[in-house]
């Protein structure tokens, strides 16, 4: 019998790969009958939704960089265009 | 109309893509001084093949495609100096999740949170982030090249040299590690 602890690694190892047959009917039915393995199993799905989701935001930027560094890049781009002529 | 890139004045690109640039690193490396370092490179590597920019996409996403190349690069080299840190890891002492005969120790909490709504949680986001920048470097290196850089399982296995199921068992532990803070900060938050 699989328990809690197989089921959430193999809950983990679904988002990498499909799991043999057997090994889903296993995750299945332990999921019908333990309720805390359920909220684990929708923890799982909301966190690779909302990491994938902070991951793409990049339109509105959540830090600016500091000004010191931004400065540093543009004499660093100056450099480099006066290098080029 | 196509974008074409500013040949004249390098300083307005810094201006107007620097924000998002260190954003989007500092999401991936949590760390200012490297995600200072890889948007000057990315200017640097941008400001050298501006003649390659052919107007087919935006330039932000110009620029983010050759970051998201340096974050790459950064994060292997990151792996490859910390692989005696990486292989002590391995070996996870006690459970903190689980009793000696794989019960949840804690009853994992509804997050009442659901697929779909996570965008409209800015909390959420922001204790996220943190969370992220609190696992241990092996396992946030990891977790950002599976989740936030969507490599698959093969492609990071060949950028950091590691098998594939050691992958997906740190990339459990991570899982297991962020779900732990999270409802421990943003649920107990509210």
């Amino acid at each position: 019998m699989l328990n809690c602890k197989d089921i959430s690694k193999l809950i983990s190892e679904s988002l990498e790969k499909d799991l043999p047959l057997r090994t889903r009917m296993a995750v299945k039915f332990h999921l019908m009958m333990c309720s805390m393995c359920r909220i684990y199993y929708k923890q799982t799905h909301v966190l690779r939704e909302a990491v994938r989701e902070y991951g793409r935001k990049h339109e509105a930027p959540i830090k600016k960089i500091p000004a010191d560094a931004a400065e540093k890049i543009k004499q660093a781009l100056a450099d480099e265009q006066k290098s080029n002529h | 109309m196509k974008e074409t890139v500013n040949n004249e004045n390098p300083e307005r690109w810094v201006d107007q893509y620097a924000d998002v640039l260190y954003s989007f690193a500092w999401s991936r490396l949590n760390n200012r001084a490297s995600a200072e370092d890889v948007v000057q490179e990315t200017f640097l590597a941008a400001f050298r093949s501006k003649d390659k920019f052919t107007g087919n996409s935006s330039i932000q996403t110009w620029l983010i495609s050759i970051l998201k190349n340096k974050i790459v690069d950064v994060i292997r080299k990151e792996s490859r100096e910390a692989v005696t840190e990486e292989t002590k890891e391995v070996h996870e002492p006690a459970d903190q999740f689980f009793d000696r005969k794989g019960h949840w120790r804690v009853a994992p909490a509804d997050w009442k949170i659901h697929p779909g709504q996570v965008l409209e949680q800015k909390e959420f986001m922001d204790v996220l982030s943190g969370c992220l920048g609190h696992l241990p470097d092996n396992l946030r290196r990891l977790f950002v090249l599976r989740e936030l850089e969507e490599l698959n399982s093969d492609e990071i296995c060949d950028e950091l040299e590691i098998t594939a199921s050691n992958l997906w068992v740190m990339l459990y532990r991570a899982r297991m590690r962020l779900r732990g803070c999270l409802t421990e900060n943003w649920l107990e938050a509210k």
